[in-house]
Parts: C-alpha cells; sequence; structure tokens
C-alpha cells in the first residue's frame, strides 16, 4: 500500500481573506472575568448540594458506615414524621412575615417620605441591631418576655394575653415558650430585611406622583393604594422573601424562646444532623424544606404580577 | 351625569386670585398678587426660574396653601380645598404619568376616581384628540418624550377640568418638536375651549401660545396683557428686555410740541409721542427712550440725505455684524448709547454697511416707548438675552 502523503490543499479561502479569520481579542475576557464566581458556586453551592443530596439516599450507620442505596424513603418517612414541624415553620414565617410587613411598611414609609434630614439617622438605627451578634439578641428578648416581667405584667392588664390565648398563640400568663414568644423573636430579627428594601423602592416613586393622584381626584388613600403601594410591590415582594424564606429555616428563636412544642424544622434538622446523628433524614428534611420553600416562593411571585416592575 | 357634577359646581371658569401670596420661611416666593384668568383664554405665566410663577400654579392646582390671600374659580372660593376636590387638572412638568398602568388606565384614571365605571368611549375620545390611539395597550416608558406629553395632557382634559395648568410641559421636549407641541396645545385649547394657564420660561413659547401673558419678576407680576401689547409696549426696563431685545437709551424731556414729547439724549433731539410715555413727563425729567431693534432703519451716513423727515434719527458707527439668514443682526455705537442693536430683513442689502461704517439710524417716533428711568436700565436682561439665543438657534 503507496501511502501518498498529499499536501494538505492550501486554503485559498481563508489566506483570502485574513480579516474573517482575526478573533475579536476580547471575546473570551467576560468568561474569564466569570471564572471566579462559577468557582464559588461550584464549590460552595454545587458540590454541597450533591453532597446532601447523595446523604440522602443513603442507608446504614454511624458505626458501620453509610453507603447509597436510592433509598428514597427516607423522604416519605421524614415527611410522614415531621409534617407538622414543617407546618408550624411556615405558620410561624408566615404569620412573623406578615408582622413584618404591617410594622415594617409604616417605617419604610416614613423613613422614605417623611424622616426629611433624620433619613439616614433613622436608617442607621434600623440596621444598628446587626452590629450585635444575632444569639444575644434573641437572648435579650428571653429577659423581655420573662415570665412576670413587666412586658407580660402589661399584656395582662391590657388583656392582650386573653386574645393571644383565644387564638391559642399563648397559655396561661406566659409568653415565653408559647408560639407568640417565637413568632415576636422571628418579627424582631427579620424586621430590618422587610425594611430595607420596602425603603428603596418607596424612595425611588416621585413625589410627584403622589402629587398627580391627587391632582386627578384620588383622596390620599386612594393615592395611597392605587399608586403607592402599586410602585412599592417589588420591596413588599423582596421584603417578605427576605424574611420568609430564613425565617422558615430558622431554629434559634424557637430554641430559645419557644419549648418543645414549639419546634420549627430547622430544629428538627440541627438536632438530626448534631444529636441523632441521622444524617440521611436530615439531609432528605433539607431537601424537602428547600422544595417548599421553592414552590411557595414561585407561587407567590407568579401570583404577586411584579415581573414588570422590578 | 356623574363626571360633570364635579365641575358644574362652578358657573364660569376664570380664575381669580385675590392678595395671594406665598412665603418658604424668610423668603418670599410670591408677593401679595392680583391676578384674573379670563374664561376660555389661553393664559401665560412668564419669567425666568425662582420668579414665583410654578409657585403660583401650583397654589391653584391646590398643592400649595397660600401664606395670604384667596384662589376663586368662577365663584367658588377653593383657597381651602385640597387638591382633590378642585376642578382643576395639571399638567406636570415631568408629566408624572403613572409608570405601572397603560396609556388607557392613565388617562382614565381621574374619571375611575370619580367612580366613573364605563370609561372606554371617552378614553378613546381622547386617545384620538391627541393622537395616541395606537398606543392604548403600552406603558409611558415605551412612548417618546413628546407622546408622553400628550398622554400628560389627554389625562388632564379627560376630567373637563374649569381650568388646565400646564408646568413648563414643554421643557422636557427638543426644540423642534417643541415647536410641535406648541401649535398641537394650541389647536387643542381651541378644540375643547378649557381655560389653559400655562408656565413657561420661555418668551417665545408664551408670545406664541397665549392670549394673555403675565410677565412675572421676584414673585410680582411685572405686566400683563396680550403678546404684541407687552412686547410693543412694555411697561417697565424688565418686560423690555426679557421679553425679546430693546435699546434703551437714557434722555431728557426737554418739552412737547403738539402730541409728542420732545427729548434730548446725547446731542441729538428725539420725539415720543406722549401716550407711549409710562414715565412722568415734566419737563426736564429723565427717562428710557426704547426702541425694538428691528424698527430701527440703517442709512449709510453717504445718504444722509435720503431719510425722510419727521424721523428720529441718531447717528452711528458698525462695530460688529452678524448674517442670520433671514435677517442680518448689526451692533453700533452711537454718542447716544453705546451698544445699540439693529435688525434688518435681508431684502436689498447695502455692502457699505460692514463693521466701521458710519450710519444714520432712524425710526417712526411711534414705536419708541418711553420708560421711568429710575428702573435698572439691565433688569431682565441675562435671561432674555437666553431667551433670543434660543429663538434665534
Amino acid at each position: 500500500m503507496t501511502t501518498v502523503t498529499e499536501a494538505p490543499p492550501e486554503p485559498p479561502a481563508e489566506a483570502g481573506k485574513p480579516a474573517a479569520r482575526r478573533r475579536p481579542r476580547g471575546r473570551f475576557v467576560p468568561y474569564w472575568l466569570l471564572l471566579p464566581g462559577i468557582l464559588w458556586l461550584v464549590v460552595f453551592f454545587a458540590l454541597p448540594m450533591l453532597y446532601q443530596a447523595s446523604t440522602s439516599v443513603q442507608t446504614g450507620s454511624l458505626t458501620e458506615g453509610y453507603e447509597v442505596t436510592w433509598h428514597f424513603a427516607t423522604y416519605w418517612d421524614a415527611i410522614g414524621e415531621y409534617w407538622p414541624q414543617f407546618l408550624r415553620s411556615v405558620q410561624y414565617a408566615g404569620t412573623a412575615t406578615v408582622l413584618c410587613l404591617l410594622l415594617g411598611y409604616p417605617l419604610a414609609y416614613l423613613i422614605a417620605f417623611k424622616a426629611g434630614r433624620w433619613r439616614s439617622l433613622v436608617l442607621i438605627l434600623v440596621i444598628a441591631p446587626f452590629f450585635t451578634s444575632f444569639l444575644i439578641r434573641t437572648l435579650a428578648w428571653k429577659t423581655i418576655l420573662a415570665d412576670g416581667g413587666p412586658v407580660v405584667g402589661a399584656l395582662n392588664t391590657l388583656h392582650v394575653l386573653d386574645v393571644t390565648s383565644w387564638l391559642g398563640m399563648t397559655e396561661g400568663d406566659r409568653v415565653l415558650a408559647t408560639p407568640l414568644a417565637v413568632v415576636c423573636g422571628l418579627t424582631y430579627n427579620f424586621l430590618p430585611f422587610m425594611v430595607l428594601p420596602l425603603y428603596t423602592s418607596l424612595e425611588r416613586i416621585d413625589p410627584r406622583l403622589h402629587e398627580a393622584a391627587g391632582d386627578l381626584y384620588a383622596r390620599p388613600f386612594t393615592t395611597f393604594r392605587k399608586v403607592t403601594f402599586r410602585l412599592s410591590m417589588p420591596g413588599v415582594v423582596s421584603g417578605t422573601l427576605l424574611t420568609f424564606i430564613p425565617a422558615s429555616g430558622d431554629y434559634i428563636n424557637s430554641q430559645l424562646l419557644g419549648s418543645t412544642n414549639e419546634k420549627m424544622i430547622g430544629n428538627v434538622i440541627q438536632s438530626q444532623f448534631l444529636t441523632v446523628l441521622d444524617y440521611p433524614t436530615a439531609a432528605a428534611l433539607s431537601f424537602i424544606l428547600m422544595a417548599a420553600i421553592l414552590l411557595i416562593v414561585t407561587f407567590y411571585i407568579r401570583r404577586s404580577g411584579t415581573e414588570d416592575l422590578v | 351625569m356623574t363626571d360633570q357634577s364635579i365641575n358644574d359646581t362652578v358657573p364660569g371658569g376664570a380664575v381669580r386670585l385675590s392678595g395671594i401670596s406665598k412665603t418658604y420661611g424668610s423668603y418670599q416666593a410670591v408677593q401679595p398678587l392680583e391676578l384674573t384668568v379670563p374664561q376660555g383664554s389661553f393664559f401665560a405665566l412668564l419669567g425666568a426660574s425662582g420668579c414665583g410663577k410654578t409657585t403660583t400654579l401650583r397654589m391653584i392646582a391646590g398643592l400649595e396653601e397660600p401664606t395670604t390671600g384667596t384662589v376663586h374659580l368662577g365663584d367658588q372660593d377653593v383657597t381651602g380645598l385640597p387638591p382633590y376636590k378642585r376642578p382643576v387638572n395639571t399638567v406636570f412638568q415631568s408629566y408624572a404619568l403613572f409608570p405601572h398602568l397603560d396609556i388607557q388606565e392613565n388617562v382614565a384614571f381621574g374619571l375611575r376616581r370619580r367612580g366613573i365605571k364605563s370609561v372606554k368611549k371617552q378614553v378613546g375620545e381622547m386617545l384620538e384628540l391627541v393622537q395616541l390611539t395606537e398606543h392604548a395597550q403600552k406603558k409611558p416608558h415605551q412612548l417618546s418624550g413628546g407622546q408622553q406629553q400628550r398622554v400628560a395632557v389627554a389625562r388632564a382634559l379627560i376630567n373637563h377640568p374649569k381650568v388646565l395648568l400646564l408646568d413648563e410641559p414643554l421643557g422636557a421636549l427638543d426644540l423642534k418638536l417643541r415647536r410641535q407641541m406648541q401649535l398641537e396645545l394650541k389647536r387643542i385649547q381651541t378644540e375643547v375651549g378649557i381655560t389653559f394657564v400655562h408656565v413657561t420660561h420661555d418668551q417665545e413659547e408664551a408670545m406664541t401660545m397665549a392670549d394673555q401673558v403675565a410677565v412675572m419678576n421676584a414673585g410680582a407680576v411685572e405686566q400683563l396683557g396680550a403678546p404684541t401689547e407687552l412686547y410693543e409696549n412694555p411697561g417697565t426696563t424688565f418686560v423690555a428686555n426679557f421679553l425679546g431685545t430693546s435699546n434703551l437709551i437714557e434722555a431728557e424731556i426737554t418739552g412737547s410740541s403738539g402730541d409728542d414729547l420732545v427729548l434730548k439724549a446725547g446731542d441729538g433731539k428725539l420725539a415720543l409721542p406722549t401716550t407711549r410715555c409710562r414715565a412722568a413727563t415734566a419737563t426736564g425729567g429723565k427717562l428710557l427712550l426704547g426702541i425694538r431693534p428691528e424698527k430701527i432703519t440703517l442709512t449709510h451716513a453717504d445718504d444722509a440725505g435720503t431719510v425722510p423727515d419727521g424721523r428720529n434719527r441718531i447717528t452711528g458707527r458698525i462695530t460688529a455684524t452678524s448674517f442670520i439668514g433671514v435677517s442680518t443682526q448689526y451692533v453700533i455705537d452711537s454718542p447716544v448709547a453705546d451698544g445699540l442693536e439693529v435688525y434688518a430683513q435681508n431684502i436689498e442689502r447695502d455692502t457699505r454697511l460692514a463693521p466701521g461704517a458710519e450710519v444714520v439710524l432712524h425710526w417712526n417716533p411711534a414705536h419708541g416707548f418711553g420708560l421711568d428711568a429710575a428702573q435698572d436700565i439691565d433688569a431682565g436682561l441675562t435671561d432674555g438675552s437666553d431667551g433670543a439665543d434660543e429663538g434665534a438657534a
């Protein structure tokens, strides 16, 4: 067999138009710039997620070691056993989010439109609690809500506790170790996450729109309903998400301010990981929580219809 | 009909401001002023920024509370009424369209607030009036500046206000579009017959559009009148300089002959009809003789003999000329006054009229106007020259 080594044919076309062959010099620069971020996500997000996903379908024990057996039953068992804690988490986080919105909206409104030269000071006051540790602040609430303390006394005198106990939020003369205490803690801790996005979106509203609405026969409350609130929806959505998502996974508030009856799903995951050492169940619970939040959030964003406002 | 009820309480539509003023702290934005806007007119409040014209407009709208005085719309005293109870609507400077509503809903906003359910027909008609029918479903940010401006007008007009207030509505548009919208607004006003109160700093815009112009300066109305009246017979140096350009010559009254005052300026003798003089006419008194640049005719000194009798004449030397197409502008130094301006139409250009040429400036005495010499001769000048530049551009 004769090997005919043919000279590779000259590509006249390419030689003819060198300009077409030249690559734009900066073409890959954007991808290089993305690299650190992608690496970060892979190492600190994708890999841990994969690891947890594999853990959730393993079986075995701490002494004999774990093995991937595609044991999906862990998920069903976890839901079957811990659905009350799931439900409670959504309830507490939901209540705290609504309370944050009710407290945070007027506050953000005041800062954006009425605070004038005090605006920066008030904003600093809003984020000032972050200068102290989350744990310390929550522990402080233990003192505030202590049995027989002035707050509980005042709530009792004002018959507020009768109402909350009728709602099933408190029991007897106590606030500590009741759902109310946990919700209070959550509300307090996540309020800044509500106020800041609300403030940002309110502050962006052109005050002339208020004047225009008034000029077009809208009373102040109608102006708020039809213009201000509608335009602040991006802030409402991001504020509620920033509050609801971390609050539903939180376990510190329930642990410090609640009793065993107020355990949230975060507490279960924490104890499964750190105390019971049942890693598959803990991992499965984490994924269920994640999926549940994702579903709720998707539904919520669809409903709020703020896509074109954000 | 419900949509008319809010407006039917006001017979006639004229705005009447009595002794109205506004003070912010120690700053007096608007001095107590009396102003009546005739029903159905296109009324302009003209002045430089900070003269109080927008504050005055906002007090009519109810967006600003007057420190003293009252606002009447027709026979109704609306001084204490909040904006949403006043039968007036405003076109805001930046339009202030609601970004979350489409054009249709922006226009329908006022009707809906008054509880009118079926707005479709009226909105359709209004969008047709401003030629935006095909944009009904768009959001404000999808429209151009001129289109947004028309939405703002439609949104206000659909309520059939007794008075439409326009706060520098054309300020954000480029020159060409502004011209176009001036005509458009004028057309709409003629069509709907509603009283328009228009705030502007552009003297040309005010003169083109308005039936009546109130020239404001430092929180007070300097002069009120029809554009031609203000231009031909300004009452103060501010108006003379702010509205177009004026040559102001310091002169002394030396006597009178018939209906004319005889004036002495430099070594020249000038005449001015007594009826056109707003200053004291006592012999020996001083006044400022004003004459618009386009009323002056230039004749080369060699032809001085051809100047007809009975015209005011002064001599001078051309220091600068500039050719602007339709006309040529000359700057002339004269023993009477320096820096006199003359605009001449380019019909038959005399090539001898170049810088350095000796010329005779002459005009019909009836075109002059006399002003009180106690005023600042340069009042309104910086802003006025801005306006002139814009006009020339």
